[in-house]
Order: C-alpha cells, then structure tokens, then sequence
C-alpha cells in the first residue's frame, strides 16, 4: 500500500530551491535510503516530508492511513540535549505524547508502550539513569525508543549513525533492519553511509543539484548516476 | 567623608557600625517579626503569600528559560516591563495595565520562533537597554507633574523593590490579582507538565510527530511575561533574572531528572523567597537583594553539596 507519494516536488528555504523536480513513492514495508553530498537538499528535503516546512511546488500525498502524528523521527542530538537532565523514562515516554491530546498524564497503556519498547532496545536496565550520563550510541537507542513509541507505521531516520563507533553503528543498523522486516515498520533514513545504504535498504533516492534519481537498489547500482556516486565514495573512502 | 553628624568617619568605623546594627537586628530580628506576623498590619503576611506564589512561578518557568539559554530573554523582558510601567506612570493608568499587555505581545514577539529577528543576543541587549533607557527618561521628564515627589525613590522601587512601594505595600486587591494569574501560571504549567518537557527537550520531534509547537510557544511567552510582570513586584525589574537563574542552576547540580530538578527548583525558590522576605523585614534591609543574596548562597551550597557528593562517589 502507497504511503506517501512526492511528484515533482522542489524543496528549499526563503524561497530558494535546494533539491528540483523530485518524484518517488514509499510504500508500506519500504526501506528506503535518501543519499546525497553535503547540501544537495537530504535535510531540507526530511523537514519537508515531515511537514516542518512547505514544498516550494509540486504535490505530496499522505495516504489517509498515515496521520502526521505517527510519524516517528529520530532528529540530530541538538546542543541543549547533552546537558538536559531528564532520565530515559522521561524522554522515552514523551514519545507517547502525540496521541494522548489534552490528557495531562501519560497513560497506562502509554506507560506500557514505553516499556516495551525500552525492552527491546535493551535499554530497560538503564530507564532511571540519566540521558545526559550514556554513551553515543545509548543515547541514540533512547531516541529511537521514543520515536518508535510515536509510529506503529512510519520512521524516518536523520543521520542515526553519526559520531557513533563502527560496532555501535553495526549493530544500530542491524536493530533498524529488524524492526523493518519483523514490525513491518516503513523505514526512510537519511544517510551519509552510501555501503551501508546499499547494504540494508530496499531502495535508495539519490539527491544532487543536477538530478535526482530513485529506484531499487539493485537498479541504483548499475544506473548512470548510482554508480559514479557509489564509485566517488569509494575513492573517497580508500 | 562626613556622615550625618558632622564627624569624619573611617572604613573600619562604618564597617563597626554597619556590623553591630546588623548584630542588633538579628538579636531584635525574633521579636519584630512576631509583632510583624501576628500585629494588626496585614503586610508581612501578604507580601509572604505573594512572594511564595511569585517565586514557585519562576522557578517554574525558569526551568524552561535556563535549558533553553534562553535566560537572557527573561533579563530582557523584565527591563521591558519596567519601561511600560513607567510610561503607566506617566499616563497615570494602573501599572500593570500596561506593563502586562506589552510585556506579552513582546515575549511572544521573542519567542515566537526560530526565524524570529529578535532573537540574537544583541538584539536582546539592544532591547533591554532602550526599554530601561526610554523608562528613565520619561520618568524624568514627567517627575515635575506627576504626584509623586520622590523621583529616585521611585525608580529605585521599580528597580531594585525597594522598600518603598515594594512587595511590603500590597493591597489586598493587588494580592488578589497576583494570586489569580499566579494560580494561572501555575495550573497551565501543571496541566501541560509533560508537553512543556517534550517540547524544551526536542522542540523538532515535538513538531515532526504532531505537537501544535507554535502554539506552546506562544503559551509559554504569555506565562513567562505574566511572571516577569508580577516578579517585578518581589525584586524589582533588574533583579528579576535572579529569580529566574538560581532555583533551577541549584537543582540541576542535585537532580538528574526533569521532574527532580523543577520539583527541587520550586522548593528552593520558596524557601528563599520566604527567608529573604523575613530576613528583610526584620532587618530593614531591601527585600530585592535580601531575596537575591539568599539565592545566591543557596546556589554556593548547592555546589558545596554537589562538590561533597563527587568525591564520596569516587
């Protein structure tokens, strides 16, 4: 089932465009990676398709099934987080926020939500310690756990690896695949990491300044621009 | 330098007598604020409940303002809110008629947004220092025909809450109206408890997973405005950030959780409110930096505490 469909959609600030002309659907059960240099529009384009801003023109479709609050989303740590005191309760909890309304407590069953999902992520031990106090990649599990507490269908990913040591990274990935293939959770991350995109997604939207390309990633591989991209990273890596 | 007596006195003589007055009203201090509490007069008692509620209110949203550096935007808004109450005076309109109005239209000015202009902090610095200039200025120009005579009084009322005109002089309809919006303040706080932490820890995933940010942000201005407009009564509008700063820098050197460190910052903040009102009032010393100074040792302590407990953990 279609989730969300971008047809010639251009994204951008202060009305300047950023990436043109994009065009891609994501399905239900999709795992799709969004790669790019460095200003070729990855972010803008993510703050778009979580509606934090407005397409300069073309349409975006939600599909009715996907109400804007359950989306789940896993920023970029900011500077205020690292020395904010609140325990991994607190903020995984508050992924529950969006479906409670006006109610001023968190709920049972919200409570529970929590909780299972910490268990999961291995990080139920740790719920009264304090988020400012973990490590990297921790703290990335605990903002996973509250994003997931946000989604029972979508989550979009903004750099999750970043800073993160490579057996951290192995492993987050790793986690991030299952909850795509076991909880058919819709996966669209963002990612400087193009091995690991071709590695583990489904399909892959390349965005650059002269074009943009989206497809599977078997088709990515060996299409004109997936190859000089993953053949630059390549070089740029060894 | 002469003093009132014609004789000439030297530092170490104003540093005896500054002391043995000091020594005299706290051996005085028991028995006066007895005679305060239980007297006739009304004012120590109210300016006690008010000051309670006007501390717990800042300390709550200084929890806010502190995580999200946004402490010098309370400094700002205080030094608008005496602005506007001066140019009440000059109208000869009720202070607060003014100064709360404006107040708010500029916090949610400033806190609108990230794109918002104002927000950098020379833009805040710039703000401030018109506001408390533009104040003073009318003051002045108006002094000669308004009714209160005392001009420097006056200002350094507004300023520093200084004993004149200060907390200590509240009628019974002022401290209703304080009560009211202080109660306001503290009931959306409560009632919102867990939105306000979702959205000061990551305002962008409150907004990305459905969270109406704009609308608590503007929210959140009118609270904090409504604060810094009734915290001008207790110490005075450049004094205004202590209030603001300390109870949450305290708790966050004792607490590690969100719920810990507001519960401890109101804690806190009360219990110097109420010191510092009853040290100055049975000292006669300016209730303002009395509250201030015992805010200030609160937080020394605090980091003493905070010291101790480091080196017992290692």
């Amino acid at each position: 089932m279609e989730l969300l469909r971008f047809e010639d959609v251009s994204v951008g600030y202060e009305g300047k465009p950023v990436a043109e002309h994009l065009t891609f659907t994501v399905n239900e059960g999709d795992y799709l990676c969004i790669v790019g240099e460095n200003g070729a529009g990855k972010s803008t384009l993510m703050k778009t398709l979580l509606s934090l801003r407005a397409p300069l023109q073309g349409t975006i479709t939600f599909s009715p099934a996907l109400k804007k609050n359950e989306i789940g989303y896993l920023p970029q740590q900011t500077e205020i987080q690292r020395d904010f005191p609140a325990t991994v309760t607190e903020v995984v909890r508050s992924g529950c926020l969006n479906r409670s309304g006006l109610c001023p407590i968190y709920t049972k069953a919200q409570r529970k939500t929590a909780d299972d999902w910490m268990e999961r992520l291995g990080i139920l031990p740790l719920r009264k310690k304090s988020y400012r106090a973990l490590s990297g990649g921790q703290q990335q599990r605990v903002l996973l756990a509250r994003a997931l507490c946000a989604t029972k269908t979508l989550l979009v990913l903004d750099e999750p690896v970043a800073g993160l040591d490579p057996i951290v990274t192995a492993d987050l990935y790793a986690l991030i695949k299952r909850l795509n293939t076991e909880d058919h959770l819709t996966v669209i991350m963002v990612s400087h990491d193009i091995a690991a995109a071709l590695t583990y997604a489904d399909h892959i939207l390349q965005v650059a300044h002269g074009g943009c390309y989206f497809g599977t990633t078997d088709a990515y591989r060996t299409s004109e621009p997936g190859s000089q991209f993953i053949k630059r990273a390549g070089e740029s890596n060894a | 330098m002469p003093n009132q007596h014609g004789a000439s006195l030297t530092t170490w003589d104003s540093i005896r007598l500054v002391a043995s007055k000091l020594r005299e009203g706290f051996a005085g201090a028991p028995e006066k604020l007895r005679e305060l509490l239980t007297g006739q007069s009304n004012m120590l008692r109210f300016a006690l409940i008010a000051g309670v509620l006007i501390a717990l209110c800042a300390a709550l949203l200084g929890v806010t303002l502190v995580l999200k550096r946004y402490s010098l935007i309370g400094d700002g808004l205080s030094h608008v809110a005496f602005g506007a109450m001066t140019v009440a005076g000059v109208l000869s309109i009720a202070p607060m008629a003014v100064s709360l109005p404006v107040t708010i239209v500029i916090s949610v000015l400033l806190l609108r947004g990230d794109k918002a202009k104002l927000k950098g902090d020379s833009a805040i610095a710039m703000l401030s220092v018109s506001a408390l200039a533009i104040g003073y200025l009318l003051m002045n120009l108006f002094a000669p025909v308004s009714q209160s005579s005392n001009l420097s009084a006056d200002v350094c009322s507004v300023l520093f809450g200084s004993t004149q005109k200060s907390i200590l002089m509240l009628t019974a309809k002022d401290l209703l109206l304080c009560a009211i919006l202080a109660l306001v303040v503290i009931f959306v706080y409560s009632f919102f408890f867990n939105k306000i932490f979702s959205v000061t820890f990551d305002e962008t995933f409150a907004e990305a997973t459905g969270t109406h940010v704009k609308a608590f942000r503007v929210l959140l201005a009118v609270i904090i405005a409504i604060t810094i407009v009734l915290a001008i009564r207790l110490v005075g509008a450049l004094l205004i950030t202590a209030l603001i700063v300390f109870p949450t820098l305290c708790a966050l050197r004792l607490f590690k959780s969100f719920r810990g460190v507001v519960a401890c910052a109101v804690v806190i903040s009360v219990l110097c409110a109420v010191s510092g009102i009853l040290l100055g009032a049975a000292l006669g010393t300016p209730m303002g930096s009395t509250i201030v100074v015992v805010d200030l040792t609160a937080f020394l302590l605090c980091i003493l505490i905070d010291a101790v407990k480091g080196v017992f953990v290692k």
